[in-house]
């Protein structure tokens, strides 16, 4: 029964019946990662740590919460006002979730920068624009659970938009919503969606995007292929062992964003209105809707989208386009070439065009259209949609930069 | 590392300003609310259940929470603040919420629209809009049954509750353009015609401190946020030196 | 890789450092959470001190008053009730209240401060039910309190008899006289 090289005690008694050594090899000890790692990679850690804390916040936000249309707001306030702490884990929640789409796309850049969907990526790309539409998903009904004006009639605009599906349309919304209006049935079934299923859905896909990078092995600032320059062990003269090199830099990464989440959560929860909008301080009110509506910022972008097309089913189409071209990067862009450090100058103003685009669309998302901020959206997403199409094109046959074997 | 340090600051150094108090002109005045001022938010609970909490609940407040922040003793609690009882009689309990006895069908057939609950409200409207809100009530004969209007809030069901302290005014207006090629007159100020009990300056300090209730009755833990997270923050700096510097001992390593 | 010259003992300090000192925060962090599980400040209201208006009460007569939750009984015991209580000593479990729950102030034969009046939780020690007031002194029973439950007998002193399930005498929870009429159940008090 006992073999070579195998582990003793208590780690033995657990090795011979559960890879628990094996695992620590394969990902941590002797996973090698280029040494390379730039700002640009913390996110993924971060994106971890805060999906996390969202998960420990919302159990014990869970514990004192009525999903009950007329006590899911005063149980709110039972929360910051009556359970100890309660205001904290409430703050560290909503705080949470806006730094979860901070994070999330920041990561999402240092993707489109080094080329990390590109092959033989493209599955963890896609696990990760999963993730990304659950979290949408996860933020939307969360959003909802408030049962403040906000939550209640942002809920009931997006929810009405299924209604631009032809011929079942009217059905779709009504069986979404399990009534006539956006009511209690629906929230306690957002609740029990938001508590249970998409964060289960969630941990599964963020398992399933972590084993297919390990799989093939983390792309790096220079987009090169570390595994083709191998020692004699075997082990790429390029990669260092994850642990104890990158928890120790990942360790820094976690205390900086700490700091500045604990600057928004102890000095300014409600970032001016974006992270808790002022309208969603007054409780729901079926007969009166706000003067303004408008999403939580991190869905602006899209929202923008939406609006700038002035029929109701092509905004619709229009907004879903946007995420579809998302999923799509890794065949839009025919280069070989991973990394902007070695890509055209054209690809260059492609990236500024859809930055500039994306954060203008997120700009006018927040505020009431008017004639020529509709324009302007009109604009952006022409720029947005035009990064796609371009990179389609411009990377057939693309003018880069001679790529190193090594790492700079 | 000075990068880190210049966005952090960046970040810290709008909480090192509150709104300054200025003289604009209304509907634009600003107030400071000074937290570590607990007499003045004491005398704003005082205006509070006096003048207000007949119409406006502010039924997520607790009577002995509001004692123990402003330093208020349960028994001046039981006195002053508390003017309700339960359904055998018994005084409220000083452990109760802060809600009235207003009846929701009678507040729509008297005002229109039942009263709202006040214990948000310096969190959706703000602490400035009160200020000029509660200052902002002038004489409007067109108003059946109130004969008041407001120059913040436009044709509000709410009467002018604290008349008699401040008086009755009447608006002075100015002319602007409205950006489509007419003009429209603009309220800028007001005059008092007709004196109550109080001074302009008495009745300004008299909303100062029924705001600066109201802001603290919006997040009593306010302070509470701000004192752990000074320390928190210490805390995650002297740990960030930590991790920095075993960060860059096994990076040795690397080259 | 560490190489010859790593200074392995700078490493093993730093690194026991941070571990210490991110234990600390660790613990910071754990103790927000944990606390919220205690009551919160609207359980707390709750489970305020009662009042309760003794002044109408009949010899022989037991009222119930609700504190945090529980049924407290107050009983205005006559003169043949107290007699029982010297009576039936020998048969109780715990005649003195050495083991069971009660103020120092009933830690008497009377278990209350005044004879006259007892105030005590109607919980059976056993499992929880509520006893049965038997006020009647029979040749079986010298009066008290019956559990239907189990069978659990206890004295007009609410103490425990021998040879029943119950373990332990009725609690008795803290109360003080505000005036002759009137006591508060849920606090000590002065006297």
């Amino acid at each position: 029964m006992s073999e070579d090289n195998n582990t003793k005690g208590l780690l033995g008694w657990i090795d011979a019946r559960f890879p628990l050594s094996k695992m620590y090899d394969e990902h941590l000890g002797k996973y090698y990662a280029p040494k390379n790692f730039n700002f640009w990679y913390f996110f993924g850690s971060l994106a971890l740590l805060v999906l996390v804390l969202q998960i420990v916040t919302g159990i014990f936000l869970t514990m004192h919460y009525k999903p009950d249309g007329d006590m899911a707001f005063k149980s709110v306030e039972h929360i910051m006002r009556d359970v100890d702490w309660g205001w904290l884990i409430r703050y560290l929640h909503s705080t949470g979730a806006s730094a979860f789409f901070i994070v999330v796309y920041l990561h999402m850049f240092r993707a489109l920068i080094y080329g990390s969907y590109q092959k033989p990526r493209e599955l963890i790309w896609l696990f990760g624009m999963f993730i990304f539409l659950a979290l949408m998903a996860e933020a939307f009904m969360g959003y909802l659970l408030h049962w403040g004006q906000m939550s209640y009639w942002g809920a009931q605009v997006i929810i009405s938009l299924f209604g631009a599906v032809p011929i079942v349309g009217d059905e779709l919304t009504l069986w979404i919503r399990g009534d006539f209006v956006v009511s209690d049935a629906t929230l306690n079934r957002f609740f029990a969606l938001h508590v249970v299923a998409v964060p289960i859905v969630l941990l599964m896909l963020v398992v399933m995007h972590i084993i297919a990078l390990h799989e093939v092995g983390s792309n790096n600032p220079d987009g090169i292929d570390i595994k083709k320059t191998k020692d004699a062990n075997g082990v790429p003269l390029d990669g260092i062992p994850f642990h104890p090199y990158y928890s120790v830099k990942d360790l820094v990464g976690v205390v900086v964003f700490l700091i500045l989440f604990s600057v928004v959560v102890f000095f300014m929860p409600e970032m001016g209105g974006y992270f808790l909008e002022y309208a969603n301080f007054v409780p729901a009110n079926q007969f009166k809707t706000p003067e303004h509506i408008a999403p939580v910022w991190y869905f602006t972008p899209f929202y923008a989208i939406l609006r700038a097309v002035p029929d109701k089913l092509l905004g619709v189409i229009a907004m879903f386009s946007a995420i579809v071209v998302l999923f799509l990067l890794p065949w839009f862009d025919r280069g070989k070439v991973r990394s902007i450090r070695y890509r055209s100058t054209s690809f260059k103003w492609l990236l500024a065009m859809l930055i500039v685009s994306f954060v203008g669309l997120g700009y006018l998302g927040a505020l009431p259209s008017t004639g020529i901020r509709t324009l302007f959206a009109q604009i952006f997403s022409v720029g947005y949609f035009g990064f796609f199409v371009g990179l389609w094109f411009i990377s057939k046959n693309e003018i880069t930069k001679p790529v190193p074997e090594r790492v700079q | 590392m000075r990068k880190i340090l210049i966005i952090v600051a960046a970040l810290i150094a709008p909480t090192m300003g509150w709104a300054a108090g200025g003289a604009a002109t209304f509907p634009n005045d600003k107030i400071e609310i000074d937290w570590d001022d607990k007499a003045a938010m004491q005398r704003g609970a005082r205006t509070y259940v006096n003048y207000c909490m007949s119409c406006h609940s502010a039924e997520f407040s607790r009577y002995n929470r509001v004692g123990a922040d402003l330093g208020i003793a349960d028994d001046l609690v039981r006195d002053n603040l508390i003017f309700t009882t339960d359904i055998h009689g018994e005084q409220t309990k000083v452990g109760e919420l802060m809600k009235n006895t207003m009846n929701t069908a009678y507040a729509e057939e008297a005002f229109g629209v039942v009263p709202p609950d006040l214990s948000l409200i310096a969190r959706s409207r703000g602490v400035n809009w009160l200020y000029n809100y509660l200052r902002g009530f002038y004489i409007d004969e067109s108003r059946t049954g109130l004969g008041v209007n407001n120059g913040v809030f436009a044709n509000v069901g709410m009467p002018h509750v604290l008349a008699e302290l401040q008086g009755l005014q009447i608006p002075k207006y100015r002319s602007e353009s409205d950006g489509h090629g007419g003009e429209h007159d603009v309220i800028v100020g007001f005059e008092i015609i007709k004196p109550g009990s109080m001074s302009k300056s008495e009745y300004d300090n008299t909303i100062h401190d029924l705001v600066a209730f109201l802001d603290y009755v919006a997040e009593p833990y306010k302070q509470t946020r701000r004192n752990v997270g000074t320390g928190v923050i210490i805390f995650l700096f002297g740990f960030l030196i930590l991790a920095y510097m075993l960060k860059k001992e096994y990076w040795k390593d690397v080259h | 890789m560490p190489s010859d010259d790593t200074d392995n003992d700078r490493r093993r300090f730093l690194t026991a450092a941070t571990v210490v000192v991110g234990a600390v925060g660790t613990v910071a962090v754990a103790v927000p959470f944990l606390s919220s599980w205690s009551p919160s400040a609207r359980a707390r209201t709750a489970g305020a001190p009662v009042v309760a208006d003794i002044s109408k009460l009949e010899p022989g007569q037991l009222v119930i008053v609700k504190w945090r939750g529980k049924p407290v009984w107050v009983v205005r015991r006559d003169e043949a009730a107290l007699e029982t209580l010297p009576e039936v000593t020998d048969q109780l479990r715990d005649p003195d209240s050495e083991s069971s729950n009660q103020p120092v102030y009933a830690t008497n034969e009377y278990r209350s401060r005044k004879p006259e009046y007892l105030i005590m939780e109607g919980i059976c020690t056993h499992l929880g039910c509520s006893p049965t007031y038997q006020p009647e002194i029979t040749a079986d029973f010298q009066g008290g309190f019956f559990c239907p439950c189990h069978g659990s007998k206890f004295d007009f002193a609410g103490r425990v008899y021998k040879g029943v399930p119950a373990p332990l005498n009725l609690p008795v929870p803290p109360h003080y006289y505000m005036s002759d009429g009137v006591i508060l159940i849920g606090e000590d008090g002065v006297a």
